[in-house]
C-alpha cells in the first residue's frame, strides 16, 4: 500500500481516480458566482489527471500488468479494492486524460452553474478512470454504475434538444445493460465457486463451457449496449445530440469505450469458450462470435447510412460514432492478435476523433451560428467566415474517414486485416461502411462549410453586420491537442501498439487457445 | 456484562417520556426529542454489548404466569439489536420532522413515544405472549396517529390499516395457541430448539393432527405478510402511508414494516422452516410479485407519498425474496459449503436491507414532509417542478437519498441488495433475475421523480420556496453521513450481524 507514496512508481496511476473525485467534491463546494475560478480549477484537475496518465503510461512502457492498490474490502465475499494496469488500461487511461482536458477546454463558455457542471463532469471522469483500472469485477461494476448518474445530470440540466427524454433513455439503457452484467457477475461468481471476485481469479476458475455459452452473450450484450452495438445503439445519437458539448465528447470519446472495454476485459477474458461454435448453424451463423460480428457489421453499415441521411449536423457525428464503434466490436470478434489490438487502438483513436468532431460541431460552430441544421448552415459560407472551424473540420473529417497518417487509419486497417483472417465477407461488408463514411463526411463538410448556395456578396454583407465572435484560445488549444494526438499516433502508432500488443497477447492466451 | 436490566430500561424510557409529554403538553416535542436521543444512546450501548459469538445476550428472565407458559424473557442478538438502533434512529428522525403539530401536541408525542416503546418491546421479547403484547401495543398508537392527525381520507385509511393488521394478529394468536396446547411453551429459544430437532412437528401432529402444522405455518406467514407487506396483502399500505401525517409515515415504513420481516426471521423461519420450505415456490412467486408490482405501481402514481409507499413495498420485496430463497433443505447429510455461503450472504443482505430501507424510506418521507410544509400541503408529483433553482440544497440532499433508494454503489442500499442477489442467485436464479430486472423499473420511477420535481418550470405556488434552513441541514447531515458510511464500509454493520446470521442459520431446519 505504501508503494503509492513512491514518486516514480506506476502506482501513481491510481491517483487519477482519487484526484478526479476530489476535484468533483471540491468543485461542488465552490461558490456559484465565480465561473472563472471553477473553470481554471477544473482545468487544473484535468491537466493533473492527464499528467498522471502520461506518467503512468511512460513508466509502464515495457511492463505487463502492475498492481497499483490491493486492499481487502468485503472479506466475506473475497471482494478487494484491487486497482491494476496493463497496457490496455494505460492506453485507455491516457485517452481519458486527454478527453478530460479537451472537454474542459471546450466547456469554457458554460456560465450556468459552472461549478456544478464540472463537479458532475469530474465524477464521471473519476468513475471512468476507475473502470479502466479495476481488476476486481465487483469494483469494476461499482465504478461502471457510478458513471451512469453524472451522465444523466450533465444531459438533463445542461443539454439541448429533448434533453430530458435523451437523458432518461440513456440511463434506462445503461441500467438495463448493467442489470445484465450484474446477473452475469453473480452467475460467474457462484459457478466458479471461488472466493474471489478478482478478474484474474475468475478467468482461471475454469467455468464450464455450457455455462460460458449462455453467460457470455448476456455479459457481452450488457456491456455492448454502452458501446453502441446495433440494435441497442439508439440511446447514442439522441444522447450525443442532447448532451452539452463536453458531455458528448465524453460520451462518444470515453463512455462508449467503457462498454467496449467491458466486452473485452470481462466478456471475452472471463468467458472465452462462450465464443465456441454451438455445434449447429442457423443461416450460416454457428456461434455467438458470428452473431456479434454480424451485429457489428450491421452497425458499421447502418450507422454510416444513417449519418448520410441526417439533416442535423450533430446527428451526423452521433451516427458516425455508432459506425466507428462497430469496428471496435468487429475487431474484438476476430479474436486474433492483430484484430483485437486494432480494436483497442480504434477505441483510442475514435475517442480522440469523435471528441474533436463534437467539439467543432457542438461548440465552435453552434455557439456562433445557433443552428445545427445543415440546410441553414448551407447559407452561411462558413469556410470564409470561420476558416479555422472549416480547416479543423477538414482535418478531423480526414481523420474520421481513416486517411493514412491519422490514428484511425492504423486502427481500422488492423481490424480489417484481423477480420480478413477470419472471414473475407466481414471485410467486404465493413468496406461498404468505409465508403459510405467518406460520403457522409464529404456531404456534411460540403453543406456546412463549402456551400455557395447564396451569392457571396450577400454573405459578405451578413458578415459585415453580424460578425462571428473570434475563435478563443481554449478552442484553438483543444483542437491542436486533439489533432496533434491523432496525427502523432497515426504517424507513430508504435508508441501505443507496444503497450497494447503484449497486453492483448496475455489476455487472449489466458482465454482463447 | 453490566448488572443493569438494560433492555427493560430501554423499553421503559419512552413510556416514561410519553407520560411526561402528556403531562407537559406544550413542551412535548422537547421532551420527545430528549427521550428519543436518550433511547438512541441506550440502543447503541446495547449494540456495543452484544456477545461476539452472535448468540442472544443481555438476557433478562423472570417468571410471570408459569401455568400459561408466560415469562418475562428478554434478550438481543445482532438482528434485534440492529432493529433497536434502527427504531431509535427512525423515531428520532420522525420527532425531528414533526415541527408543526398544533393540534394536541402532548397526545401526539405521547403516542409516538408509546409506539417507540412498542417497537423496543417487540424487538427484545423472547416469549410469545410478551412479544404479542408489544406487537399489539404498536398498533394502537399508529391507529390513533393516522386517525387524529391524518389527511382528508384518514378515517377509512386508519380503519383499513387496523382491520388488516388485526386479522394478521388473529392468525398469529391462533397459531400460537395451537403451539402452546401442543408444547406447553411459548418461549422462542425453547421452541426453536424443539423445531430444529423436528420434535415440534411431532408434538403438534400428536396433539392436533398430522396436517395442522402446515396450516399453522401459513397462518403465521399471513400474519407477518400483512405487516411487511407482501403481495397480495399490501392493499392497506398505500392509503395508510398517504393519509398518515408524513412524520408518522416515517415511523410506519422505517420501523414498523421491519416488525414483519423481523417476525419472519425470529418466529416463522425458526419454528416453521420445514413447512415453509415445502411451499417455497409459491412464496418466491409472491415475493417477486411484491418486487415487480411495487415498482410498477410506484411508476404510475401521481402522489409523492404513494410513489414512495409503493417503493417501500418494492424494497421490502427484496427482503422477502432473500428470505424465501434461502429456505433450502440441505441435500444429503453433509454440509454443503456453497449452499451455506449463499444462505449467509442472503441473510446478511436481508438484515442490512432492513436497516437501509428503514433509514432511506424514512428520509424520503421526511423530505415530503418538508415539501408539504413549504407549499401548504402539496404532494402531487405534477404540482412540483424546477425546485432545484429555489432550493438547491434540498434538491441535492434529496437527490442523494433518492439515489440511495435506487441502489447506487457508494450509498447504503447497494451492499444490502447486492448481498441479497449474491445469496439468492444460486438458490433461486429465476426469482433473482426477474427481481434484478425490477431494479430497472425502480430506476425509472426515481428518475421520473427527480425530473418532475427538480427540473422544468417552477409552478406558481412554489415561487419563493425556501431552501433548507440551518437546523434542517444539521438534522439531515448525520442521516446522509450514515448512508455514505454504510455504503462504503458495510463491514461496520456486517461485522456484528454476520455472527448472528451464522448462529441463526445453525438453528434453522428446512
Amino acid at each position: 500500500m505504501f508503494s503509492i507514496l513512491h514518486p516514480n512508481s506506476v502506482s501513481l496511476l491510481a491517483w487519477t481516480i482519487y484526484l478526479s473525485f476530489a476535484g468533483a467534491v471540491l468543485l461542488a463546494l465552490m461558490p456559484r458566482g465565480k465561473p472563472a475560478l471553477s473553470r481554471w480549477l477544473a482545468l487544473a484537475f484535468a491537466v493533473a489527471g492527464l499528467a498522471l496518465a502520461v506518467q503512468g503510461f511512460v513508466v509502464g512502457m515495457g511492463q505487463g500488468r502492475v498492481t497499483l492498490v490491493d486492499l481487502v474490502w468485503v472479506p466475506s465475499m473475497g471482494i478487494r479494492f484491487l486497482l491494476a494496469a496493463d497496457g490496455i488500461s494505460r492506453v485507455l487511461v491516457l485517452l481519458t486524460g486527454l478527453a478530460a482536458v479537451a472537454g474542459v477546454l471546450f466547456s469554457w463558455n458554460i456560465d450556468l452553474r459552472t461549478n456544478e457542471f464540472f463537479a458532475f463532469y469530474f465524477a464521471l471522469i473519476g468513475a471512468v478512470y476507475g473502470v479502466f483500472l479495476s481488476f476486481d469485477l465487483f469494483l469494476l461494476f461499482v465504478f461502471y454504475e457510478i458513471a451512469i448518474v453524472p451522465k444523466y445530470f450533465l444531459i438533463a440540466i445542461w443539454g439541448s434538444t429533448r434533453r430530458e427524454y435523451a437523458a432518461m433513455k440513456l440511463v434506462i439503457y445503461s441500467f438495463a445493460g448493467s442489470a445484465m452484467v450484474l446477473i452475469g457477475l453473480l452467475a460467474a461468481y457462484t459457478t466458479a465457486g471461488s472466493h474471489s471476485t478478482g478478474l484474474v481469479e475468475l478467468a482461471h476458475a475454469g467455468l464450464p463451457i455450457s455455462f460460458q455459452l449462455w453467460c457470455f452473450p448476456l455479459v457481452f450484450t450488457g456491456f455492448a449496449i454502452l458501446a453502441g452495438m446495433w440494435p441497442f445503439h439508439t440511446w447514442a445519437p439522441t444522447g450525443h445530440v442532447a448532451a452539452p458539448t463536453a458531455a458528448s465528447m465524453l460520451l462518444a470519446g470515453v463512455v462508449m469505450k467503457l462498454g467496449a472495454y467491458g466486452c473485452l476485459r470481462v466478456g471475452i477474458a472471463l468467458f472465452p469458450r462462450g465464443l465456441d461454435p454451438w455445434g449447429f448453424s442457423f443461416i450460416g451463423i454457428g456461434s455467438w462470435r458470428g452473431v456479434f460480428a454480424l451485429l457489428a457489421l450491421v452497425g458499421i453499415v447502418y450507422g454510416a447510412l444513417a449519418a448520410l441521411a441526417q439533416s442535423d449536423f450533430k446527428f451526423v457525428i452521433g451516427y458516425s460514432s455508432v459506425s466507428h464503434m462497430g469496428f471496435v466490436l468487429l475487431g474484438l470478434m476476430t479474436l486474433n492478435q492483430i484484430g483485437v489490438t486494432g480494436a483497442v487502438l480504434q477505441m483510442f483513436s475514435h475517442g480522440i476523433i469523435a471528441g474533436l468532431l463534437f467539439a467543432i460541431v457542438g461548440r465552435i460552430v453552434y455557439v456562433r451560428t445557433h443552428t445545427r441544421q445543415l440546410a441553414e448552415l448551407e447559407t452561411m459560407h462558413l469556410s470564409k467566415r470561420m476558416p479555422f472551424a472549416a480547416a479543423a473540420f477538414v482535418v478531423a473529417g480526414m481523420a474520421s474517414i481513416g486517411l493514412p497518417g491519422f490514428s484511425g487509419f492504423v486502427a481500422e486497417l488492423q481490424v480489417l486485416i484481423g477480420a480478413w483472417k477470419v472471414n473475407h465477407w466481414w471485410v467486404a461488408a465493413a468496406g461498404i461502411g468505409l465508403v459510405v463514411s467518406v460520403a457522409y463526411i464529404w456531404r456534411a463538410m460540403q453543406k456546412a462549410f463549402f456551400s455557395d448556395l447564396l451569392p457571396s456578396a450577400h454573405v459578405l454583407e451578413q458578415e459585415h453586420n453580424h460578425a462571428f465572435a473570434a475563435i478563443t484560445w481554449p478552442e484553438v488549444t483543444g483542437v491542436v491537442l486533439l489533432v496533434g494526438v491523432s496525427l502523432f499516433v497515426g504517424l507513430y502508432p508504435k508508441i501505443l501498439l507496444d503497450a497494447i500488443d503484449p497486453a492483448v497477447k496475455t489476455l487472449l492466451a489466458g482465454g482463447v487457445q | 456484562m453490566s448488572g443493569l436490566p438494560l433492555l427493560t430500561l430501554l423499553t421503559a424510557l419512552p413510556l416514561l417520556g410519553a407520560a411526561l409529554a402528556l403531562a407537559l403538553g406544550k413542551h412535548a416535542r422537547a421532551v420527545a426529542l430528549i427521550t428519543t436521543f436518550a433511547s438512541l444512546a441506550l440502543a447503541l450501548v446495547v449494540w456495543m454489548q452484544l456477545p461476539v459469538n452472535g448468540s442472544i445476550g443481555l438476557i433478562e428472565q423472570h417468571a410471570w404466569a408459569p401455568s400459561l407458559g408466560i415469562e418475562y424473557h428478554l434478550g438481543v442478538d445482532g438482528l434485534s439489536a440492529l432493529m433497536l438502533v434502527l427504531s431509535a434512529i427512525v423515531t428520532l428522525m420522525s420527532v425531528d420532522a414533526a415541527h408543526h403539530v398544533h393540534h394536541q401536541p402532548g397526545l401526539y408525542f405521547a403516542l409516538v413515544l408509546t409506539l417507540e416503546a412498542g417497537l423496543f418491546g417487540s424487538f427484545t421479547a423472547l416469549n410469545f405472549f410478551h412479544w404479542f403484547l408489544f406487537w399489539e401495543l404498536c398498533l394502537i398508537p399508529a391507529f390513533f396517529l393516522i386517525k387524529l392527525w391524518g389527511g382528508t381520507r384518514r378515517g377509512p385509511a386508519a380503519t383499513q390499516f387496523f382491520i388488516y393488521t388485526m386479522a394478521g394478529s388473529a392468525a398469529l394468536l391462533v397459531a400460537f395457541l395451537a403451539i402452546f396446547v401442543s408444547t406447553t411453551s411459548m418461549d422462542f429459544p425453547h421452541l426453536t430448539l424443539l423445531a430444529s430437532t423436528g420434535e415440534l412437528e411431532q408434538l403438534v401432529a400428536a396433539h392436533l393432527g398430522p396436517s395442522v402444522m402446515i396450516w399453522l405455518a401459513i397462518g403465521v406467514l399471513a400474519g407477518f405478510a400483512v405487516k411487511v407487506p407482501m403481495f397480495p396483502f399490501h392493499t392497506w399500505l398505500p392509503a395508510a402511508y398517504a393519509e398518515a401525517p408524513s412524520p408518522v409515515t416515517m415511523l410506519l415504513t422505517g420501523a414498523m414494516s421491519k416488525m414483519g420481516v423481523y417476525g419472519l426471521l425470529r418466529i416463522a423461519l425458526p419454528l416453521f422452516g420445514h413447512q415453509i420450505a415445502q411451499i417455497r415456490t409459491p412464496l418466491l412467486v409472491l415475493a417477486v410479485a411484491t418486487v415487480v408490482m411495487g415498482a410498477w405501481a410506484a411508476a404510475v402514481q401521481k402522489d409523492l407519498k404513494r410513489v414512495f409507499a409503493y417503493l417501500s413495498v418494492n424494497h421490502l420485496g427484496y427482503c422477502l425474496m432473500g428470505i424465501f430463497a434461502l429456505v433450502v433443505p440441505a441435500a444429503g447429510s453433509g454440509i454443503d459449503a456453497a449452499l451455506q455461503a449463499s444462505q449467509y450472504a442472503a441473510l446478511n443482505g436481508v438484515i442490512l436491507q432492513m436497516l437501509n430501507h428503514g433509514i432511506t424510506a424514512a428520509a424520503l418521507f421526511w423530505f415530503v414532509a418538508m415539501m408539504q410544509q413549504r407549499t401548504g400541503g402539496h404532494r402531487g408529483i405534477d404540482q412540483f417542478g424546477g425546485l432545484r433553482k429555489p432550493a438547491p440544497v434540498l434538491a441535492g440532499l434529496m437527490g442523494i437519498v433518492l439515489f440511495s433508494s435506487l441502489g447506487l454503489p457508494g450509498l447504503n442500499n447497494f451492499p444490502g441488495e447486492f448481498l441479497i442477489f449474491r445469496g439468492a442467485f444460486p438458490l433461486a436464479w429465476v426469482a433473482a433475475s426477474v427481481s434484478i430486472l425490477g431494479l430497472l423499473v425502480t430506476a425509472v420511477v426515481i428518475l421520473t421523480v427527480i425530473q418532475k420535481v427538480f427540473t422544468g418550470p417552477l409552478p406558481e405556488h412554489c415561487v419563493g420556496f425556501p431552501d433548507l434552513h440551518h437546523g434542517e441541514r444539521m438534522a439531515l447531515a448525520p442521516v446522509i453521513g450514515l448512508m455514505l458510511l454504510v455504503g462504503l464500509l458495510p463491514s461496520l454493520i456486517l461485522g456484528s450481524v454476520n455472527p448472528t446470521v451464522m448462529n441463526l442459520l445453525a438453528h434453522w431446519r428446512f
